[in-house]
């Protein structure tokens, strides 16, 4: 624990630099080609939909000593039509699910008596053809409706372009997601959607974390001209990293209970679906917003003119010094006592003049 | 836990006299939380409200959600959906189960009906409630109280009124309309028939002649007020073409009968709403319907009306049937995984922060305390049930809380890093921190206001209990954990930098010692 420590106190004098924004080409390489390969999957072989997504039965049934194979042959006998799925959950239940059924009423009581269990005992699940759509339908205004609203606050709050990379990196982490459920063929339930859902907040709250430093750390950097862009938004993210690192951490472990709970005791339901699907989020926003979120952030700035200006005056007063490549190359070798431009920057925002402390 | 005494410390008697007020002011925080948690504790208690309001999930149930099927001409209104759930709550009603509810939900083009009956009831509910509920008018051919035995008082006679057969006297003299489960509705009938009926409230029954003008032949139904003041409320009807022909037939055939059969009675799903005599022919398809109304009697009929012109059909959206054992299953799971969830982020922050970690610990600790005074209360007062989806995000919720103590923590270590005493770190960190926090929970918030707007059925419990615990994350953090932080940096055990405390140079990764201690020592 304490060595995280140590990391984050050389990370926030600048220290250790970790070159987040000059290799950005190989993040973004690399989230292309996740991206491209889930995209790949997700046409050939889909989403693995549950049963609310096409409509139909589920039967849950509660008998310590049943097996799936118990649970076919009763849902054979029953008549059910079409296909289904017959599982082993937790313990001692077994779930059904299948298609839409006619004769709802008489699988229910078919299966009642095969597995000798009172029909009230039994739980049931019946959704409507039509339900899917409707999920997934209110599922996407969600989503347009949240983009919308949140670009709007964090251009308010930051600035546009801080808007636009954090909703970059939110999009990327729903597409990252969607991907992984393809790849690795998880259930896609209701619940899975608002898992999606929730890790739009998820992966803003970290991104805001960490452009909260950014602004902070850009606040006067052209008065100064002592360092690009680029430079300063680098060290916020290295300065931030244990906070990413902590937050994202501590937002996974309870996420992580539920899983472990509803996975292990409950076998499948609402809770597993959730989590997974919070889980999986949670990981790509900590990424995003640190990989995708700030270079995409400083390469939007550093196309302004003011940015141009800065970087050529950066690169004048101090030839090779101060470039965001050749930043994480050198520094390490720099101890705190050093002298120069870079170490004063480096020592960071209480260095930086005309700040006002609020 | 010691403070650290100003007197020894002449030389900074003015931060010491400030620090003595920020101290002071943390207290009074702390305290007015504390009191505020106490009181509140003390209406939940006076109310009743002691238990968690379980969802069916939780202990067992059905529940079944409505979509309204968007037809032609059919236009999703406020009032059809308020008027449906009225007609689906007579239905679930006649079953007699205690705290059956049913309600809309969502808004727009989202508008739901969730149907939820606790206890084992099995499919009767889905078959009930599933039914497009139709307006039609009868003209009455026999009027009694809702327990007769008999068509007429007279029963010595036994001359039945013209077309009663004996059948339909029979099911008359049998029906018992101060039977609750005989009230429940449905419009299984065919118009062509005539029928035995109850009066909505179960205070008469009727024996109906077949409906000659339907629903859907009203186009207009609106509540007003006599100005005179003469007639009070009433209810002006009017008829598409189809409508204003029959209904001007039924009304002559029907005017200068006798008692009740001069009645037309307004029959919704199968109940008669209303039963008003005709005086006059009435051939121009547009009638009023005066009585001794008051307003919201007058607008309930009028609601009625417009309804039966273009009546809701609804799709089975979701029926789910949890068996009390799933839900107590459920409900054990939910809450083992909260436990777990909390005692991993209690051991990583100890372990982490040291010291400051209790910090968390106690923050975590008074945040669940409100969230569990928050759920009773809301219970008691809104009718918040808590779901198994509410509970994982309540769970969820507890890593976002302890997110913002993260980041202010951090804030406050980087401070220290940067030379300045814990004491005014806790002020200078706070201060950078508040920023972040207020953005990280607002975005938070935007996504659960909005997952509740857009979202179906129990997700919605997921998404009020994390924009509730949001809150409450702002709320303990501006008033307990910031006052608390405030408080022990100016013990000895945390301003000396100890290094159980959090803050030692070691753990903080500092190099050069002497920059915190002579801060100390000023």
């Amino acid at each position: 624990m304490s060595t995280l420590s140590g990391i984050g106190g050389r990370l926030y004098r600048g220290e250790t630099s970790i070159d987040f924004i000059g290799k950005r080409r190989r993040w973004y390489a690399l989230s292309g080609l996740v991206i491209i390969i889930s995209a790949i999957v997700l046409g050939t072989q889909g989403l693995h939909l549950g049963i609310e997504f096409k409509g139909g039965a589920e039967f849950s049934i509660t008998k310590a000593d049943a097996t799936v194979e118990d649970g076919r042959a009763a849902i054979a006998k029953a008549g059910a039509t079409g296909e289904s799925v017959v599982q082993k959950v937790g313990n001692d239940r077994i779930r059904i699910q299948t298609g839409a059924l006619d004769n709802f009423n008489s699988v229910k009581q078919s299966l009642a008596e095969t597995f000798g269990v009172n029909i009230d005992d039994i739980d049931t699940q019946i959704i409507g053809p039509s339900w899917g759509k409707e999920i997934t339908k209110k599922a996407l205004y969600g989503l347009i409706g949240f983009i919308i609203v949140v670009m709007l606050f964090l251009t308010m709050t930051f600035e546009p372009k801080m808007a636009i990379a954090a909703i970059v990196a939110t999009i990327h982490d729903v597409f990252i997601t969607v991907g992984i459920y393809a790849l690795v063929g998880f259930d896609v339930t209701p619940a899975t959607v608002i898992g999606f859902l929730t890790i739009l907040g998820y992966s803003l709250y970290d991104t805001v974390v960490v452009f909260d430093k950014v602004r902070e750390n850009t606040k006067s950097i052209t008065s100064t001209g002592k360092v690009t862009y680029s430079a300063a938004a680098n060290l916020a993210v290295n300065q931030t990293l244990v906070r990413s690192f902590n937050t994202s951490l501590i937002a996974l472990l309870p996420v992580a209970s539920i899983l472990f709970v509803g996975a292990g005791l409950l076998g499948a339901g609402t809770l597993k679906d959730l989590s997974l699907a919070l889980f999986v989020g949670l990981a790509t926003g900590t990424y995003s917003s640190i990989f995708i979120a700030t270079p995409m952030l400083a390469q939007l700035r550093e196309r302004e003119p003011a940015m141009r200006a800065l970087a050529k005056r950066v690169a004048q007063h101090a030839p090779g010094a101060v470039t965001a490549e050749a930043k994480g190359a050198a520094s390490p070798e720099l101890s705190d006592s050093g002298s120069g431009a870079k170490t004063s920057w480096a020592r960071g925002p209480r260095n930086q003049p005309k700040r006002k402390r609020r | 836990m010691r403070l650290r005494s100003g007197i020894n410390n002449p030389q900074s008697s003015s931060s010491n006299s400030k620090s003595a007020k920020t101290s002071g002011k943390s207290a009074k925080s702390i305290a007015i939380l504390g009191v505020a948690l106490i009181a509140f504790s003390a209406v939940a208690v006076i109310q009743g409200a002691t238990k968690v309001k379980l969802g069916l999930d939780l202990r067992g149930g059905t529940s079944v959600t409505l979509t309204p099927r968007a037809s032609e001409g059919t236009k999703v209104t406020n009032e059809a959906i308020s008027q449906a759930v009225e007609i689906i709550r007579q239905r679930v009603n006649s079953l007699g189960v205690a705290e059956s509810e049913v309600a809309a939900q969502g808004s727009g083009t989202n508008r739901q009906i969730v149907i939820s009956v606790p206890g084992e009831t099995g499919e009767k509910i889905v078959q009930l409630v599933g039914q497009t509920a139709e307006l039609r008018f009868r003209q009455v051919l026999v009027e009694g109280a809702p327990n007769t035995t008999s068509v007429s008082a007279d029963t010595q006679t036994a001359t039945l009124p013209n077309g009663i057969t004996p059948e339909l006297s029979a099911r008359y003299a049998a029906l018992d309309c101060t039977n609750k489960t005989n009230l429940q509705g449905g419009s299984t009938e065919s118009p062509d028939i005539a029928v035995v009926a109850c009066d909505r409230g179960g205070t008469g029954k009727f024996i109906l002649a077949p409906a000659q003008v339907l629903g859907n032949m009203v186009s207009k139904a609106t509540a007003a007020i006599d100005q005179q003041g003469a007639a009070g409320w009433y209810v002006s009807l009017d008829f598409n073409g189809e409508g204003t022909s029959k209904f001007g037939a039924l009304t002559t055939s029907v005017t200068g009968l006798p008692a009740p059969q001069n009645q037309v009675a307004i029959v919704l799903d199968g109940l008669v709403v209303s039963a008003p005599r005709i005086n006059e022919a009435i051939n121009g398809g547009s009638a009023q319907i005066t009585g001794s109304f008051g307003q919201e009697e007058a607008s309930n009929l009028a609601n009625v009306l417009k309804y039966g012109a273009l009546p809701l059909a609804f799709d089975q959206g979701e029926v789910l049937q949890v068996s009390p054992t799933l839900g107590t299953d459920q409900l054990h799971a939910g809450l083992l995984a909260g436990l777990l969830g909390f005692i991993l982020v209690f051991l990583y922050s100890f372990l982490y922060y040291k010291a400051l970690g209790l910090v968390t610990v106690a923050s975590l600790l008074v945040a669940s305390a409100i969230a569990y005074l928050s759920f009773l209360l809301l219970g008691e007062w809104l009718g918040f049930t808590l779901t198994l989806a509410g509970i994982a995000g309540a769970i969820v919720a507890v890593g976002i809380t302890a997110d913002s103590f993260v980041v202010y923590f951090e804030r406050l270590r980087d401070e220290v890093r940067e030379g300045r005493s814990i004491r005014s770190a806790a002020e200078t960190g706070w201060v950078k921190a508040r920023h972040t926090i207020i953005v990280a929970d607002m975005v938070s918030m935007i996504a659960a206001v909005l997952l509740y707007f857009f979202a179906v059925g129990g997700v919605r419990g997921f998404a009020f209990t994390l924009g509730l615990t949001t809150l409450i994350d702002l709320l303990v953090v501006f008033a307990f954990t910031h006052p608390l932080v405030s408080l022990i940096s100016k013990t000895n055990f945390f301003a000396s930098g100890h290094k159980l405390s959090g803050f030692s140079p070691k753990s903080l990764g500092m190099k050069i010692k002497t920059d915190v201690t002579e801060n100390l020592k000023g």
